[in-house]
């Protein structure tokens, strides 16, 4: 991966240049992987937040983090940062709990 | 109004909008500027444009799929010629296209 | 179906008394607990979605796929309709679900399923996407170079077949019907069901040869 071919957005990939393999392999998801996509599925039950605020979220993240995260890193800033937007969240307080719990 | 009027029918060549707004869309950048065929309306969906920020979607935006030669999409497509590819596409980023490729 | 998609494998990943949590795992906790004590969601509620989430497989998938092959006019109705077709063989289908298309693989097309823009899956019938199929490198190569990514799954497409390529962009989840494999012509449905992988129903390999099921599962 490198950097964007042109001024498109970190999300559209299609054509975007790059020489590397598909890894078709599967990797099983970790505990906290299940409960973020478990976690975005219930709040769009809810209403909170919906698929199409998930992907403006996802694709707003810089490109350097989006090509350095993970799929599920990329769900959980995007879920943040919509949950910090709706101010149901802030960010700070999120810091400091992730913080204690370490 | 709630829902826009489907200005296409399968069969007609289009071309997609060159367009790269700052907000959410739907239409991939490898798309844009390229002429297609009309393959099939689905019918009206909500406007995703409107919806990523949290607002109704309406009036509904009539959606197709549209088919691509993929030697036309990538010119130097190392595929067959009789390739091809098709997107779903919101009819606001479409135009009609008279002329050929 | 695939080996990989047997939930005690996921169930070994997950315990690691050893591991330091990640900064993303630990940020991820924070999020949910925050929520939880802020009575915007339960954890319960959570977890039951996690346990339905990891109970998915592409089972559902193969099942209409295998009654396709079978049955011409539950194909018919599957094209036109597949929520109700599917629920004819007692698969729910979430009223949340994005609508379902199906696309029938014949020997002159092949149809492999993207989504360029993020990782739109036919969940309801398929389960959790693969992690290829979300990945950079699937995204980025196979709208351009189709041919030389099903090389990669072991697929070789005559030149004289046409490879169409759909990029689910929208409100449409596809599911592609592979071709029926040679020498199944006395097979039964569940026989059937067990060749339909869930690669081939994304489109690029196809499903199983009867006699091959053994090796490509292991």
């Amino acid at each position: 991966m490198s950097a964007a071919p042109d001024d498109r957005k970190p999300h559209d990939r299609g054509g975007w240049p790059t020489d590397e393999h598909v890894d078709t392999h599967d990797h099983a998801h970790l505990d906290w992987e299940w409960r973020t996509d478990a976690l975005v599925r219930v709040l769009s039950a809810k209403g909170v937040i919906s698929t199409d605020q998930m992907r403006r979220a996802i694709e707003s993240l810089p490109l350097e983090r989006y090509e350095a995260s993970s799929y599920y890193e990329r769900w959980s800033a995007a879920l943040e940062a919509l949950l910090v937007e709706k101010g149901l969240l802030a960010a700070a307080e999120v810091d400091a709990r992730a913080r204690g719990a370490a | 109004m709630t829902e826009a009027r489907a200005r296409f029918a399968p069969g007609d060549r289009v071309r997609v909008r060159r367009e790269y707004p700052p907000t959410h869309f739907r239409t991939p950048l490898y798309a844009q500027g390229k002429t297609g065929v009309v393959e099939h309306l689905y019918g009206a969906y909500r406007n995703p444009e409107d919806l990523a920020y949290a607002r109704d979607g309406l009036p509904k935006a009539p959606l197709y799929r549209v088919r691509f030669e993929q030697t036309h999409l990538w010119p130097e497509y190392a595929g067959a010629a009789h390739d091809t590819l098709c997107i779903d596409l919101y009819d606001h980023w479409l135009e009609p296209s008279e002329g050929g490729l | 179906m695939s080996e990989h998609d047997h939930p005690h494998e996921h169930a070994q990943r997950d315990f690691q008394p050893d591991e330091e949590p990640t900064a993303s795992a630990l940020r991820a906790a924070a999020i949910e607990a925050l929520l939880t004590e802020k009575g915007v969601v339960a954890r319960e509620e959570v977890t039951r979605v996690v346990e339905a989430t990891r109970a998915q497989t592409p089972q559902a998938g193969a099942a209409v796929v295998a009654r396709a092959w079978s049955d011409p006019a539950y194909k018919e109705r599957l094209k036109a309709r597949p929520f109700e077709a599917i629920a004819e063989l007692g698969y729910d289908i979430p009223i949340e679900a994005p609508q379902l298309y199906v696309v029938e693989n014949s020997p002159a097309q092949r149809n492999v399923i993207v989504c360029t823009l993020c990782s739109c899956y036919p969940r309801a019938l398929l389960g959790p996407p693969p992690d290829w199929y979300k990945s950079l490198a699937y995204r980025s190569r196979v709208v351009v170079e189709p041919r030389a990514v099903l090389r990669e799954f072991g697929t070789v497409v005559p030149d004289d077949v046409e490879v169409k390529v759909w990029d689910s962009t929208a409100d449409l989840r596809f599911l592609v019907i592979p071709e029926r494999p040679a020498g199944t012509e006395g097979l039964g449905e569940d026989a059937l069901a067990g060749l339909v992988t869930r690669d081939s129903m994304i489109g690029v390999s196809d499903a199983l040869a009867p006699e091959g099921a053994e090796v490509r599962a292991g």
